[in-house]
């Protein structure tokens, strides 16, 4: 035997440092920070949400301080994207209608995101008949268009940001729980859950030590997703006159008022509402990315 | 730093029998903090007509080494040094003659046949995809007679039938042998068989392995067989070659390098062989971690993991190749030393050992 | 060394492992035996899906029954015979189940009822709007499908470079782009704008409808009318169908296949065509299909901002006169259309990529 089993300890080269010994949650952050459009996605998201929320204190003119005689303004220095016809500044009125948007998309992802993540979870785990009732739930929504159901449920409720919140959750939990569902089957055969059960873990355990955490990246995800989604969907159904109805605004509402005007000298009032929706859905989407390498990169790693 | 290893190969002139000899080969990759060497300053050579093993564990640089053979390294590689095969120098060369030379003088053939099959198109077509490439006049009747002679000559049974296969319906031995043939399709002068009998179970393992001799025995090919597996090397080297951290840290004959091994690696590894020959109380490990490219020490690389490593001797450059015969060669300066001292632990340890009994 | 003494066993006969030992389906089994298995999935397939429908539309049944009054217009009238007589005919006093079930029948049998909007004929009426659909559709995916494929494979050939990063830059902009504040806009460039500029008496592009009126048939006419809504309907699709083929496209040129290919000696251009693209167009076909179902009942803002006839506007026009002998057939006949092109998708991809077993 001329190879000592015996190892001088002072040769060994440092240790170095392995991913394992810092922690999972700070390599998450410097992997998405390393992700420059999705750093760049959330500040603008942040900033989008202060200017909005914060309108009262932010926005240039009061609320509904209408100026009927001077009507419809193009942008001026007074008024940075003009006025509408009664007079109100539009980018006021915009930040204003922001705070519906983002509060609709926003709900609608927290709400999809909970009510499917439990769904799927519950199916993926027990399978059986539930499963199979579940899932052929999920079956009828991805039959019928989703403007259609939505401007169907929409007619038939009155139309307020609540229940644009509630229809369209009601839309966009069937996808989170396919994709949660899906992700807990594969789990259920991973070595280390079995590892668990052979163990003895009792099942509440298991998920949430074993699968919650293995679920977080696909949460989030699918989630940022779903806000994507959300602002998309309300400002269309509001656009065809099925969403927020005046005299509440968002920006489809804005956008459906606007319409009318291509073509006119007011057709200022159809740019703004649009880059709004098309920068936070955007900003929404980069985020996305960044979080998706993020978790991609640990769970290839781990 | 002058060429002194450029010798450590193979310090013969080169002569008729060489078919390709390697000198200085460097693959660099780029990195966050610079440059990490996949392979360093590497030298050899193959002969006519021989089998040469390169053996080392992952990340010593073998599969690097046989990608800038091929050509295949990606862009974000840097190669210098030096290939000369069949006497012409392949480092360099533009890629329209690079492709003239792939396939057709050197074929290759990968560990995990599954993926390194396109799993869309019919073995026959791949097979016969190899040949057209480089014989763009032969008929579709020529080819497909060529293509059944390759799967014939693996042996594969029925190969007209199995033709219009896709990869798939193949075991994974069988998946295998289609990728000799696809190696094989020009008869190349050399074949590059990368860890061809890793993904494979045991009995199908040495069945590979007699597949591939019996190829070389019909064609004269010249093989250089890369593995982590010694046991493979056994029976099928005429030539090893020991590599760790990039580099070559022993070349040798294979009854050289197996009875006589002279660097403390290759002992080490042959010690963590399980043996039915001799009783031994429980296998070796060699301590510690192999580095990685761009952290390796100056000198010889093994020596973090070395227990004669002394770091005055071993931290320094390396030194030349010390030559033990004609076909011997270590890069461990302290061969001779070791050697010595090698022969007192060994009585000491078998003292030990009856003692503790 | 272990091994080499079963080497130095089996060198006297190098046999293969066993008589085709894993070899599934040698030559027999090839096209014919992939068509039968095919045929035969597709039709379990749509058995599958009938229940699924039936209950989807029952649904959809309920909530139309639950939500419109397919009597309003007789609510007025002074004769409460009429009503009554009315009510009796559609059996609109039996459990909801029981006229469900009479409607199915009914529409199983070709008559599908009368519009209470317009009068005609709600047969006539779908089929001429899924008419007009199809052939946004057609247009649609046709320009789209080649777009997105030359964009795709341009940016992964040349990956990283910055055509590659202009056109990945727009397809995030595209995927963002709320698609009725695109159609105003490009209504706004290509068909305003030229107009006053050029003072031209009509405008190089039309945004109304699919004809001038009085005109019909493919002519200039009808291409000058299709531009736009093709553009605003194809912008997303370019861009999510593109990224897409990209990453497909990206990961069969990484693959290893291609890395044998490579050895082989293949030269780039046929290792693109025959290993990369063909490879990658398996999923990327399935996407399509998939993608287009969506597109059959989805068009409904695309047709609203252009003015154009067809399913998405006649269900909002039904929704809201409430018109329940169209809303009812509309739903089913969309659900159909969902499925077959579901199953086309699946079919598509078995077609394309030998490994796929249909179960």
């Amino acid at each position: 035997m001329t190879v000592p089993s015996h190892h001088p300890a002072e040769r060994a080269l440092p240790p170095t440092p392995r991913p394992a010994d810092k922690s999972r949650r700070r390599i998450l952050v410097e992997r998405f920070l390393r992700h420059r459009l999705a750093v760049i996605g959330l500040l603008i998201l942040l900033a989008l949400m202060i200017c909005c929320y914060g309108a009262a204190w932010v926005a240039p003119h009061p609320r509904n301080a209408q100026d009927i005689l001077t009507g419809a303004l193009p942008p001026s220095s007074e008024h940075w994207l003009g006025t509408d016809d009664l007079g109100r500044d539009y980018l006021t009125e915009l930040l204003y209608a922001g705070q519906v948007s983002l509060t609709v998309g926003l709900g609608v992802a927290f709400l999809s995101t909970a009510v499917g993540t439990l769904v799927g979870a519950v199916s993926g785990l027990l399978g059986g008949w539930i499963d199979e009732v579940i899932m052929r739930i999920t079956d009828l929504f991805l039959i019928i268009p989703a403007i259609a159901l939505l401007a169907l449920a929409m007619q038939t409720l009155s139309p307020s940001p609540v229940t644009i919140v509630l229809v369209l959750a009601g839309l966009g939990w069937t996808v989170i729980a396919r994709v949660v569902r899906s992700q807990v089957i594969s789990l259920r055969e991973k070595e280390f859950v079995q590892a668990a059960q052979v163990l003895g873990s009792s099942r509440t355990q298991i998920v949430l030590r074993h699968l919650l955490p293995n679920l977080a990246g696909v949460i989030i995800v699918n989630a940022s997703i779903a806000v994507a989604a959300a602002i998309i969907l309300e400002s269309t159904l509001s656009f065809l006159g099925f969403g927020i109805q005046p005299p509440q605004s968002s920006w489809g509402n804005l956008l459906n008022q606007a319409a009318g005007l291509v073509g006119t000298p007011k057709d200022y009032l159809l740019y703004a509402p649009g880059v709004a929706i098309l920068l936070t859905v955007l900003a929404v989407n980069f985020l996305g990315d960044g979080l998706r390498d993020a978790f991609d990169q640990q769970s290839r790693q781990s | 730093m002058t060429s002194l290893t450029s010798d450590t190969g193979n310090d013969r002139p080169d002569t008729a029998t060489d078919l390709l000899s390697v000198r200085d080969l460097t693959v660099e990759y780029r990195t966050d903090t610079g440059h990490a060497a996949a392979v360093e300053r590497l030298s050899f050579d193959v002969h006519e007509g021989e089998t040469l093993a390169l053996v080392g564990e992952s990340g010593s640089g073998k599969s690097a080494a046989a990608m800038a053979l091929m050509g295949l390294l990606p862009p974000s590689a840097r190669v210098s040094g030096s290939l000369r095969f069949r006497g012409r120098e392949l480092l360099g060369l533009p890629e329209r003659e690079l492709r003239a030379v792939r396939g057709r003088q050197i074929g290759i053939i990968f560990q995990d046949a599954l993926a390194a099959l396109n799993p869309m198109m019919t073995v026959g077509d791949q097979i016969t995809e190899a040949v057209a490439v480089h014989a763009p006049g032969l008929g579709r009747d020529a080819l497909t007679e060529r293509a059944i002679d390759l799967l014939g000559l693996v042996g594969i049974p029925a190969p007209r039938s199995r033709l219009h296969a896709y990869p798939h319906e193949f075991s994974g031995g069988m998946r295998q042998r289609v990728m000799i043939a696809i190696g094989m399709a020009n008869e190349p002068d050399l074949l590059i068989a990368d860890e061809p009998t890793t993904a494979l179970d045991v009995t199908v393992q040495a069945q590979i392995l007699d597949v591939l001799r019996h190829v070389q025995e019909r064609t004269g090919t010249s093989v250089l067989l890369i593995t982590h597996d010694l046991g493979v090397v056994a029976g099928v080297a005429d030539r090893v070659m020991v590599m760790y951290g990039g580099r070559n840290l022993e070349c040798g004959d294979a009854e050289s390098v197996f009875y006589r091994p002279a660097h403390p690696y290759t002992r080490a590894l042959l010690d963590a062989l399980p043996r039915i020959d001799r009783r031994v109380p429980r296998l070796t490990q060699i301590p510690g971690q192999p580095d990685p490219p761009g952290r390796r020490p100056r000198g010889c690389p093994f020596q973090p993991r070395c227990s004669h490593a002394l770091p005055e001797v071993c931290g320094t450059e390396i030194g030349a190749a010390v030559r033990l015969s004609d076909l011997h060669t270590t890069g461990c300066v302290r061969t001779h030393e070791i050697a010595l001292a090698t022969d007192r632990d060994i009585a000491l340890a078998t003292d030990r050992e009856g003692d503790a009994r | 060394m272990g091994s080499g003494k079963v080497t130095e066993a089996l060198r006297a006969a190098p046999a293969p492992e066993g008589r085709h030992s894993e070899g599934r389906g040698a030559q027999g089994r090839g096209r014919v035996g992939r068509s039968r298995q095919m045929l035969r999935y597709a039709v379990r397939r749509l058995a599958y899906s009938v229940p699924v429908v039936l209950v989807a539309s029952f649904v959809f049944f309920w909530a139309v029954r639950s939500t419109f009054d397919p009597l309003t217009k007789l609510r007025q009238a002074r004769d409460p015979g009429v009503l009554a007589r009315e009510s009796a005919r559609l059996g609109l006093e039996r459990p909801v189940l029981e006229q469900y079930g009479l409607w199915m029948k009914a529409f199983v049998t070709g008559d599908w009822g009368v519009s209470t909007r317009t009068g005609d004929r709600a047969q006539a009426m779908i089929g001429s709007a899924l008419g007009t659909t199809l052939q946004l559709v057609g247009w649609a995916v046709l320009f789209a499908v080649v777009v997105a494929l030359a964009i795709g494979t341009y940016s992964a050939a040349r990956q990283y470079s910055a055509g590659d990063h202009l056109l990945t830059g727009l397809s995030y902009l595209g995927v963002a782009m709320p698609a009725f504040w695109l159609g105003l806009l490009l209504i706004q460039v290509f068909a305003i704008w030229p107009r006053e500029q050029f003072g031209l008496e009509q405008p190089p592009l039309y945004f109304v409808g699919l004809h001038s009126p009085g005109m019909s048939g493919v002519n200039a006419d009808y291409f000058r009318h299709l531009v736009l809504p093709v553009m605003t309907l194809t912008v997303g699709l370019i861009a999510s169908w593109s990224r897409f083929s990209r990453a497909s496209m990206l990961e069969a040129l990484n693959s290893d296949y291609v890395k044998t290919a490579r050895a082989k000696g293949v030269p780039p251009r046929r290792i693109f065509l025959r290993h990369a693209l063909r490879n990658s167009l398996a999923p990327f076909v399935t996407v399509v299909a998939a993608d287009t179902a969506l597109l059959i009942g989805g068009l409904v803002v695309t047709e609203q901002i252009f003015a154009i006839s067809g399913m998405g506007r006649l269900f909002l026009d039904s929704l809201l006169a409430g018109d329940v002998y169209v809303l009812l057939p509309w739903m089913l006949i969309v659900a159909l259309a969902m499925v077959l092109f579901n199953l086309a998708a699946d079919l598509g991809y078995a077609l394309l990529d030998p490994r796929v077993t249909l179960r």
